[in-house]
């Protein structure tokens, strides 16, 4: 099962490296890790996207407590949450089929970022289910190139 | 003269270090923490840092290879509970710490190890003697530090000591660019610690501890399972009052010899592997194990899915990722053993198991810790037995790793803790001879003694020279059975005695030690052992060594073979 973790770490050179080297070394099964500022500028967020069961995720939590620049960890699961992903895809569309793609854009709430002659870059935030869902349907007009972020996740309601 | 110059600095550093250059910081820092010895070797990135100590009252302990430096601080450290210092110049002399900082951290012992770097403005450009020991270290240390600025430096060092000695202890490596140890101080420095992320748990909760209690009281066959943690912990008072209180049975890892005296009949020795019978009996007959400062080592548990079948368990450890991570914790007790137990003392009620007391009698006069005595060879057992008795069972132990090791856990009967310096996570050989050295460096006045194999002595007996320098009373046994002894073991167990790679022919040691300017003593025959265990002992000039020539085919019972259960162990002479 994909369990979606954060952990709020120091910005410190190295920690990048060491939290991704305690997951490669405890053999943690790694979906997604994402790294970005926030509201603190001494403080980073990391959200990963962890594979495993109860037990797997016990020690993932802990383990990421244990690394001294990790400041806290939250854990996702059982939570009202949002999760959003970012996708970018280079979708094979020359002129006569342009149009349906554009109108699964449409459908889908997401924005074309840029035109060429046989091509387009679509931009699409969501769930990761969305997304998925979208690479679905426009895997038949040929995917040229997708680039995602990973997900990064917020707590619903007014609690931090 | 040194106390002049000391106190010039002292001076200069007093308002926030401003014009001081970075070793200065460094060796304020160091007074600070209180550090008396620190175990090191030079080269160019430390020059300006050694120019440093060169007046300091720290005294500057130089070895013969970093290794053994570290593993002097570990010594110092397991032997005090202060934290060890280790210093190394940048690559070569860093990477040689490398296997002390894995021990440290596998054994949670306190160390702080300063590496010397390349200048700030060459690092990454593979400049020479460059290594990367922050990447290096990081899945071996507890923390670890490149000080970018001399701005930072003394904030690091304050952040550094307390991070190894605190919560679970473990060993945090600075690596300090040269040019930071020149640099000086502009403007005054802020020590003040900025680790919000470590907080580690001391108190249990109450709770947490009660039910724990209720847990145990309620059981009809408890067994407390003591590691490492109770010495680090300084719980052993703890312990021992909530073993009597109790009356609970209980039984130790190798890193936890010494939290229960062995003469107690309570006490049913080691667990595990090369543990006894009793203890291992014990441990799958139970209906409550009791973990202590222990993690479940696979050298303890042998087959996990048969491992203790009958019991519940209650684990009380200070590091939450050992709960639960092996072994599935009922009652789970996080924080620092000595507050925990303190307060579970109160809780425990007298309870009358006679029958499980009995059974567990009856284990251990059925299936004691022994061996056949007689033959032509010194039996390796009876060297530590009789050396317990000379000592009275209070000497400072260190060993190497192999079956000497073992047998060392098994017959020196320990009493108290900090008594024995094993290395127990990684299996360390050559760890005996400098870690005996660092004892006896933190404790002048008593007597320590290295059990040594041929095969892990010869890996560091150079630190000898060490001790001839400081004229230390260290005094060292090797059992010399001309083998890899535990390897060959296995061969001969489980690999038709086909003795691949582990024939290990030795110099004339008396020769060689006699040349590193040490005492060097050699004993063959069974009937005059006493008299030279008598004879080391008594050295007390500067280092010894004794030279046992013991049988060479001896092996270590009983053992859990690999993969099977702790009752599956296999007896030896008592099958
Ligand atoms: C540095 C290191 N290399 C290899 C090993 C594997 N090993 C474990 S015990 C052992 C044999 C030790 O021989 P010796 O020190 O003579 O002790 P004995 O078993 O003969 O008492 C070996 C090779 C180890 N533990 N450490
Ligand atoms: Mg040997």
């Amino acid at each position: 099962m994909k369990h979606v973790i954060t952990a709020l770490v120091q910005n410190q050179p190295g920690v990048l490296a060491h939290i991704s080297g305690m997951f490669a070394a405890r053999g943690f099964n790694i979906d997604s890790l994402v790294v970005g500022r926030t509201e603190d500028s001494e403080l980073s967020r990391m959200t990963i996207v962890v594979v495993g069961d109860d037990t797997v995720l016990e020690q993932v939590r802990k383990q990421l407590g244990k690394v001294i620049p990790v400041v806290k960890v939250r854990d996702f699961t059982n939570t009202e949450n949002v999760q959003r992903d970012l996708l970018l895809i280079r979708v094979h569309a020359p002129s006569e089929k342009r149009p349906a793609v554009v109108d699964l854009v449409n459908l889908f709430r997401g924005r074309v970022a840029d035109v060429a002659r046989s091509s387009v870059v679509v931009e699409l935030t969501g769930t990761e289910d969305k997304i998925e869902a979208f690479i679905d349907l426009v895997r038949p007009y040929g995917i040229r190139e997708l680039a995602r972020t990973g997900v990064i996740a917020m707590q619903r309601g007014g609690r931090k | 003269m040194a106390k002049t110059k000391y106190t010039k600095y002292k001076m200069k550093l007093d308002k926030g270090f401003v014009g001081a250059c970075g070793g200065e910081i460094i060796h304020q820092m160091l007074m600070d923490q209180g550090v008396d010895v620190m175990f090191g070797f030079p080269g160019g990135a430390l020059i300006p840092l050694f120019d440093v100590l060169y007046d300091s009252p720290i005294k500057l302990v130089i070895t013969r290879h970093e290794q053994g430096a570290i593993h002097m601080a570990e010594g110092y450290a397991r032997a005090t509970g202060k934290t060890g210092v280790a210093i190394a110049t940048s690559g070569p002399g860093a990477t040689n710490l490398v296997t002390g900082l894995a021990n440290a951290y596998l054994d949670s012992t306190p160390i702080v190890a300063i590496t010397g770097q390349v200048r700030s403005n060459l690092i990454g450009n593979d400049a020479f003697q460059e290594a990367d020991m922050t990447g290096i270290s990081r899945p071996i240390t507890k923390h670890n530090f490149l000080v970018g600025s001399v701005d930072d430096l003394g904030r690091i060092f304050a952040e550094a000591f307390h991070i190894a000695s605190t919560g679970r202890p473990g060993p945090v490596l600075i690596d300090v660019p040269v040019d930071i140890t020149v640099n000086k101080l502009a403007r005054a420095a802020d020590l003040t610690m900025r680790i919000p992320g470590y907080k580690p748990s001391l108190s249990g909760h109450i709770r947490q501890i009660q039910s724990a209690a209720k847990v145990i009281n309620a059981s009809a066959r408890p067994l407390l399972y003591v590691g490492g943690g109770v010495i680090h912990s300084e719980a052993t008072a703890e312990l021992r009052a909530v073993q009597e209180k109790g009356q609970l049975p209980a039984t130790t890892t190798l890193m936890g010899l010494g939290a229960l005296d062995e003469s107690n009949p309570l006490a049913l020795q080691m667990v595990g592997m090369h543990g006894s019978a009793t203890a291992n009996y014990a441990t799958q007959e139970c209906d409550c194990l009791i973990a202590v400062g222990a993690r479940f080592d696979d050298r303890v548990t042998g087959n996990l899915d048969t491992f203790a079948p009958d019991a519940t368990v209650v684990h009380i450890d200070i590091d939450p990722t050992s709960i639960s991570k092996v072994v599935k914790a009922d009652v789970p007790v996080v924080g620092d053993a000595k507050g925990i137990l303190a307060q579970m003392v109160e809780f425990i009620e007298p309870t009358d198991r006679t029958e499980w007391l009995e059974k567990i009698a009856d284990w251990k006069k059925r299936y004691p810790l022994g061996y056949e005595p007689g033959g032509k060879y010194i039996k390796p057992q009876s060297v530590v037995e009789k050396l317990g008795e000379l000592t009275d069972h209070d000497a400072i132990i260190a060993t190497g790793v192999g079956q000497h090791q073992m047998w060392t856990a098994q017959f020196y009967g320990f009493r108290k803790p900090r008594q024995i310096i094993t290395s127990g996570g990684l299996g360390t050989m050559g760890f005996g001879v400098p870690s005996a050295i660092g004892a006896q460096f933190a404790c002048p006045d008593a007597t320590v003694i290295d059990i040594d194999g041929d095969g892990s002595f010869s890996m560091t007996m150079g630190e000898i020279v060490t001790a001839v320098h400081h004229e230390l009373p260290v005094k060292f046994i090797v059992m010399d059975n001309e083998y890899l002894g535990m390897v060959r073991q296995w061969q001969e167990m489980f690999f038709d005695k086909r003795y691949s790679g582990t024939v290990h022919p030795c110099p004339d040691f008396v020769k060689v030690v006699e040349g590193f300017g040490a005492k060097g003593i050699r004993v063959e025959d069974p009937a005059k052992l006493t008299d030279a265990l008598k004879e080391l002992l008594d050295y007390n000039d500067g280092p010894a060594v004794l030279i046992v020539a013991v049988d060479p085919e001896e092996n270590v019972y009983p053992m859990v073979p690999a993969g099977k259960s702790l009752h599956e162990m296999e007896l030896g002479r008592l099958a």
